[in-house]
């Protein structure tokens, strides 16, 4: 408690005095990032399969993988955020209807069950089958085993694979816009705080979680890429640059007319949040979230929209943007997130946040739940190849 | 010709009843969202209680008993971070500004901070849990853990709460917390195991000018039905449609 | 029926099922009864130990402070003000209860504030009021505080 004592020397004018403590920390920052990348890697998959940007097809699997990858963390800070962790089972059991948040759960588990697991499955099956045969011992059984006991390699059910993962993919965009669009309405739904309370969260929640999920895979075709020592598909590359401008600049708008719209309003709240966004998120804000995470970015994918450059430099050129954008949501989340805890509700003053090194909620913590998706991406990629997926005759 | 006219009238009669089907299943299909608008909402029986409190702050002398009693009934932490009920000291200044401040909730009492010949007028506000209608802390629980009594006050289920503090962010007015211990969030309860036994909150127990009542709303004739014909009264943050039942006599536009 | 659906199917079937009979088991009794919440947490929060015990209860043994009370200016207020809560005291006599009438404990009600409404209480400087006696109840009987001592 000693950290509450020391927040409550740095209270600028008057807080309500439960408010001292931000009561979502940088765990529920982590919650919409991270589900963000899950919904934006899984669109940019989808481009492929449904709206059929063949000259994707490098990065497809590599997607859906991440997305997976990143689903199955996603859940993990939340719940270790709870205060009762163990009661987490009751959003499933005894679901309250008024509640925005509690159809979470279910949400999750459709994504997760229903669309990420089973488009992936048909993706994979035949090469399930084949793999399966190539190996001995306990990875033979592994594969078997996800296989579900479907070994049936005739072309007849092959293409029954490729049109029920194609009905999936359909039933997974809107279900990619909901699982998104759902977590902005979680926040754009409190009437209490006005730097939540907007219609247009769930949209920018969606677009911004489109743009940092397709910078995260354009990042990983690279490094993976690297790694691998291949070549990487310039085409394909470029063309997710593209996509990636598209959507920059959507969400760029949305935040724009946001904050506009909040601008030209004035209303109770302005004063607060005017002081919020000069003070205490001035540097997340205008330089991380806006200038380096979203200006640049989109200024240099335009430039490339009307002149490209040697490969090289679009290489590093990318390298870079992804890593700034993917910086970039983080504190956009972040200024939503604690942004939203910072001013009091009496809209009279102002508490503070510290982040902690250690603890559950500290920084290290943080760091460990952004790592975890990546480890059991590797994992995915050794264990479900694209590389070594082969061609249907 | 005469076909023609059946069938016409026939297209009528389809065109009519494809309305009357449509507006019907519509309605139908709407009324499950106004389920989704509020956690509770003002029972039309009367057979319970209906409570609702009434603060005179022409009253309150800003002694602070009601905070401090209020912890001592329910076991709410010392600590300075968490309060059911405080009290606020609002001055408004010459020159226009407004300090408002609430050291340790009001417990230790109040001292004068802005010398007189600087204040314009000055007036303490307790606060508490409004015990809303339309509670937007019950409404967004996603378990069923906080909930709205019969008698229409905000209740945690600490055997039941998850934690996810989505109710702390709901609450416009700061009235809940999260329990150090407990792990579980909590708020004011209009001391729930007193009112059932005929005792007053301990707030209101302790009170020596009488600065707070509680009764139902339902007895037209009752305490708090007086106090809020006898008085201008007004809520908190009405534009938020809380519906909240904690009514101030004389309560100044400064206060949030 | 291709052979995928063949599986995929009963397999999620079973899921769900699953999920149908382990939901049965973990929903608490009573829960939905009077709404979504769990029913018997009204009770058990309306059972929770009162520590305030009232002024009635005081007044059944203490009658001689009582009485006293009851024709002074201090009349309306209730003896847990000072004296704190008392509900352990009235069960068990040795538990004892605070004695206040410091010029801090008397202060909160009756110290210089312009945010007091002068005709809502009494109001002194406690820094300088009668500075050569320590306490307040040196000089006022809180029970009867018009009868000064000498």
């Amino acid at each position: 408690m000693e950290h509450l004592y020391e927040m409550l020397s740095r209270v600028d004018g008057y807080i309500y005095p439960n408010e001292i403590e931000l009561h979502w920390g940088i765990l529920i920052v982590l919650y919409p990032y991270i589900t963000g990348l899950v919904a934006g890697a899984f669109i940019l998959a989808s481009l492929e399969r449904v709206f059929k940007v063949k000259v994707l097809k490098p990065t497809y699997q590599l997607a859906l993988l991440t997305a997976l990858a990143f689903l199955i963390v996603a859940i993990l800070p939340l719940v270790s955020h709870l205060g009762k962790p163990f009661r987490a089972y009751e959003i499933m059991t005894t679901p309250q209807s008024h509640s925005a948040m509690a159809i979470f759960g279910f949400v999750y588990l459709w994504y997760l069950m229903v669309v990420l697991l089973l488009e992936i499955w048909f993706d994979y099956r035949r090469d399930l089958v084949l793999w399966s045969e190539e190996k001995k011992g306990f990875w033979r059984r592994v594969y078997k085993i996800l296989t579900l006991g479907v070994f049936d390699v005739s072309p007849k059910t092959v293409a029954w694979d490729e049109k029920l993962g194609y009905i999936v993919t359909v039933i997974g965009i809107p279900s990619a816009f909901l699982l998104h669009g759902y977590v902005g309405f979680i926040f754009g739904s409190v009437k209490a705080n006005p730097w939540w309370s907007t219609v247009l969260m769930p949209v920018i929640f969606l677009f911004s979680a489109m743009v940092s999920g397709i910078a995260l895979v354009m990042f990983l075709y690279m490094v993976v890429s690297w790694i691998r020592k291949v070549e990487i598909d310039m085409p394909c590359l470029d063309e997710v640059g593209k996509y990636l401008f598209y959507v920059l600049v959507f969400d760029f708008t949305l935040e724009a007319l946001d904050q506009v719209h909040r601008i030209y309003e004035a209303e109770e709240s302005f004063e607060i949040l005017h002081m919020l966004v000069n003070g205490k998120l001035n540097i997340t804000l205008f330089v991380l979230q806006g200038l380096l995470g979203t200006i640049i970015p989109l200024l240099t994918l335009g430039f490339f929209r009307i002149y490209k450059p040697k490969e090289k430099i679009r290489k590093t050129a990318y390298f870079i943007i992804s890593l700034l954008i993917l910086m970039g949501i983080f504190f956009m989340r972040w200024n939503v997130v604690i942004g939203g805890q910072l001013f009091s509700k009496s809209f009279l003053g102002f508490t503070s946040f510290k982040l902690g090194l250690i603890g559950g909620e500290g920084f290290l913590m943080a760091i460990f739940w952004m790592l975890l998706p990546f480890c059991i991406l590797a994992f995915l990629l050794w264990l479900l190849p694209p590389w070594k997926k082969q061609e249907v005759s | 010709m005469g076909a023609k006219r059946i069938n016409k009238s026939r297209r009528r009669f389809l065109k009519k009843s494809v309305v009357a089907g449509g507006t019907i299943l519509a309605t139908s299909g709407l009324k499950p969202f106004s389920v989704l608008i509020f956690a509770a909402k003002e029972p039309e029986d009367t057979l319970n209680p209906w409570y609702g409190i009434g603060i005179d702050i022409e009253k309150c002398i800003g002694c602070g008993m009601c905070a401090k009693s209020c912890k001592l009934e329910n076991d709410v932490p010392q600590e300075p971070f968490y309060f059911r009920s405080w009290v606020e000291q609002y001055t408004i200044k010459n020159d226009g500004t407004i300090k408002v401040e609430s050291p340790n909730g009001g417990i230790d009492g109040f001292s004068q901070s802005v010398p007189d010949n600087e204040i314009f007028k000055t007036f303490f506000v307790p606060k508490m849990c409004n015990q809303c209608a339309k509670s937007p802390c019950t409404q967004v629980c996603p378990v069923g853990a906080t909930y709205e009594s019969p008698e229409g006050i905000a209740l945690v289920d600490e055997e039941y709460c998850i934690g996810c503090r989505y109710c702390i962010q709901a609450c416009p007015y700061g009235c809940r917390y999260l329990h150090p211990e407990k792990k579980t969030v909590d708020k004011c309860t209009l001391c729930y195991h007193r009112i059932t036994k005929g005792l007053k909150p301990a707030c209101m127990e302790t009170c020596p000018t009488g600065a707070r009542i509680y009764g139902d709303l339902n007895d037209k004739d009752g305490e708090l039905s007086l106090f809020l014909k006898k008085h201008n009264c007004q809520i908190l943050k009405p534009h938020l449609n809380t519906g909240s039942k904690l009514y101030y006599n004389e309560l100044s536009a400064e206060v949030r | 029926m291709p052979p995928q659906l063949k599986t995929l199917l009963p397999f999620f079937a079973a899921l769900i099922l699953f999920f149908l009979i382990i939901r049965h088991f973990l929903i608490p009794e009573s829960f939905g009864e009077l709404g979504h919440y769990r029913a018997n947490s009204i009770e058990e929060i309306g059972d929770l130990p009162i520590h305030y015990a009232g002024k009635s209860v005081c007044i059944d043994c203490h009658d001689i402070e009582a009485e006293q009370q009851r024709n002074d200016s201090h009349a309306s207020l209730s003896c847990e003000i000072c004296h704190g809560p008392g509900a352990k005291h009235a069960n068990d006599y040795e538990v004892k209860l605070i004695k206040s009438g410091t010029r801090k404990d008397c202060g909160r009600c009756h110290n210089l504030h312009s945010a007091r409404k002068i005709e809502a209480v009494v109001q002194v400087n406690i820094q300088e009021h009668h500075t050569e006696r320590e306490n307040c109840i040196d000089c006022h009987n809180p029970h009867a505080v018009w009868e000064l001592k000498e």
